[in-house]
């Protein structure tokens, strides 16, 4: 029961801190922070290398890679198109008043 | 002790990934936070390899090593207009990735009491499965192998509720007597329902589906770190969850409707007929319902001189973009009138409505990629009390999110709805397809106002003529 207590502990105080924090994502951001969150959302290759520490059925490693090969197409993907996109964000007038700051 | 080392192992990763996510508020600094993040997560695979090692060395390599590859190809050739399709392909993945882990998780825990780590192993099974589908069906949406009208089947809201209500029983029944035979069906019966959620909304509302699918799968993925006992995933699942439910809510609120009647999904007849839904998106860039009137006949005069003159005369213009622009590529022509614009001496702003475009933001990474300066996009908010004062607006490929009859007229499905209040301005130059209305199937009021020029046809032409009036000299 303890043990149950404490993930949500942890659930809940993540939850508010991101919320906290993802509410000061200015609406220009929210496409790459949503691909962004998608890549984190692939932690979940956690959970897989976790099952693949002891040894498992065939069956059960198929399933397992099925997981790890999908979380590391997130993982990749989602990443390398944030920084894709934030790269294309240009602005001259920005640029030139924190030269000025 | 270790027990202590590890806990603030964890704890630093953490602190890393949220380290990266408050950075994310403006562009320059962004960069930087989508690398802490990432570092966030490459440390998270290393402690794992290291804390547990693993029995199939090979197995992982190959299979990480192929989906990198495949993940890094698609991310290196998408362009800005498929980004939602691939947005919601990869929550898809996401939600694969956690059924997969939560699945093998309970097989192996066997049968037993329904304790609070096989209830979330479920969770994450039939959350994941069920983001899966969904995610699936907004993506072929999106991407037009789907028709992006709204699917309606007979009963539709109650078989959704019902087919996941059934997946939840068989699930908990499969925990207690039957995991081998039961966990597969409860799985496949989620997938079914998410995928009738996700069939009944319509192009629209797009943005808030997929903002949802975004919360679901980092709910999974948190549901699947309870029953692990693993810290890092809960922590990363709930921040991702969190995310996804505040993008949803800006969604909704920028509509004026509640997420409830958004997920109730379209409220019009059945219109299911069998193997329909796989014709190919036509390829007219319209998503609309069936078309309402006849359009009007041809203008007896040309309105470009009009709206050219307009504009040379403005001291101060606002481009208001939509989703139509992006269907007609138009948005490279747009910048260069941006640019053209401003380099004689006019004052040019991007003015962008919440619920422009397929997902949140994404009216500014076509526009970002089309290189228009991020200093000019600016929010509707900011720029609704300068709209009196402007001289030009001109609107591309939009049509709702500028309809006085969401503020004019009760009882539409826009009524209600903010909306960039270019009627305010001094003149109006509309570069859409047609007079059709826009997805709401609400006449757009704006057509016939007399302020207004329209410049109706493939906006990537009007526009093309508006760039040539303005050539360097």
């Amino acid at each position: 029961m303890t043990d149950l207590f404490f993930a949500l502990v942890v659930f809940a105080v993540s939850f508010a801190i991101g919320d906290r924090l993802i509410r000061r994502v200015p609406p220009m951001l929210h496409t790459p922070l949503m691909s962004m969150t998608n890549a984190i959302s692939a932690v979940v290759i956690l959970g897989a290398l976790a099952l693949l520490a002891t040894d498992r059925a065939p069956g059960q490693q198929a399933l397992i890679a099925a997981a790890v090969a999908a979380a590391a197409f997130n993982i990749v993907g989602g990443f390398a198109i944030t920084g894709r996109m934030l790269r294309m964000f240009r602005s001259e007038g920005a640029a030139q008043r924190s030269d000025g700051a | 002790m270790s027990q202590i080392l590890h806990l603030l192992l964890d704890l630093s990763v953490i602190a890393i990934l949220l380290g990266g996510i408050q950075r994310f508020n403006s562009p320059v600094s962004a960069r930087f936070g989508n690398r802490l993040a990432s570092l966030a997560l490459a440390l998270g695979v290393v402690l794992a390899l290291w804390r547990a090692g693993t029995a199939h060395p090979l197995l992982l390599a190959a299979a990480t090593l192929a989906g990198a590859a495949v993940g890094w190809r698609l991310a290196m050739r998408v362009t800005m207009v498929q980004i939602p399709a691939m947005v919601a392909f990869q929550h898809g993945a996401g939600g694969l990735a956690a059924a997969l882990v939560a699945y093998v998780e309970l097989g192996v825990a066997g049968q037993g009491a329904l304790d609070a780590g096989r209830l979330s192993g479920l969770a994450g099974l039939l959350i994941g499965a069920a983001t899966f589908s969904g995610s699936m069906i907004a993506a072929a949406k999106l991407s037009g192998r789907v028709r992006p009208t709204p699917l309606i089947l007979p009963g539709h809201g109650t078989a959704t509720a019902a087919v996941l209500v059934v997946s939840l029983v068989a699930g908990t029944w499969a925990l207690r007597i039957s995991p081998e035979a039961l966990l597969v069906p409860a799985a496949l019966l989620a997938a079914a329902g998410g995928a009738l959620f996700a069939v009944r909304i319509g192009g629209a509302d797009m943005p808030v589906l997929i903002s949802f699918l975004n919360a679901t799968a980092g709910l999974a993925a948190a549901a699947c770190g309870i029953i692990l006992k693993d810290r890092l995933l809960i922590a990363f699942g709930a921040t991702v969850a969190a995310s996804g439910s505040i993008l949803t809510r800006v969604m909704c609120h920028a509509m004026n409707r509640r997420t409830a009647k958004v997920f109730a999904g379209h409220q019009g007849e059945v219109n299911w007929r069998p193997f329909d839904m796989f014709h190919k998106a036509q390829a007219a860039p319209v998503d609309s319902p069936p078309p309402a009137a006849a359009p009007a006949p041809k203008p007896a005069t040309d309105p470009l001189p009009a709206a050219v003159a307009a504009l040379e005369a403005a001291r101060r213009i606002v481009i208001v973009p939509g989703y139509g622009m992006a269907l007609a590529q138009a948005q490279f022509n747009v910048a260069s009138l941006a640019a053209r614009w401003t380099a004689i001496g006019k004052s040019v702003k991007f003015a962008i409505h919440p619920v422009a475009g397929r997902m949140p933001g994404h009216m500014h990474v076509l526009l970002a990629e089309a290189d228009v300066d991020y200093d000019l996009l600016h929010e509707m908010d900011a720029v609704n009390p300068e709209l009196g004062d402007t001289d030009v607006v001109l609107v591309v490929g939009a049509c709702d999110v500028v309809n006085p009859a969401a503020v004019q007229t009760e009882g539409t499905p826009i009524s209600g709805m903010p909306i960039l209040e270019a009627h305010l301005a001094r003149t109006v130059i509309v570069c859409n397809l047609d007079r059709q209305p826009g997805y709401s199937g609400v006449a757009n009021l704006l057509y016939d106002d007399p302020k207004t020029i329209l410049l109706l046809g493939d906006a990537q032409q009007t526009t093309a003529s508006l760039l040539a009036a303005f050539a360097p000299q």
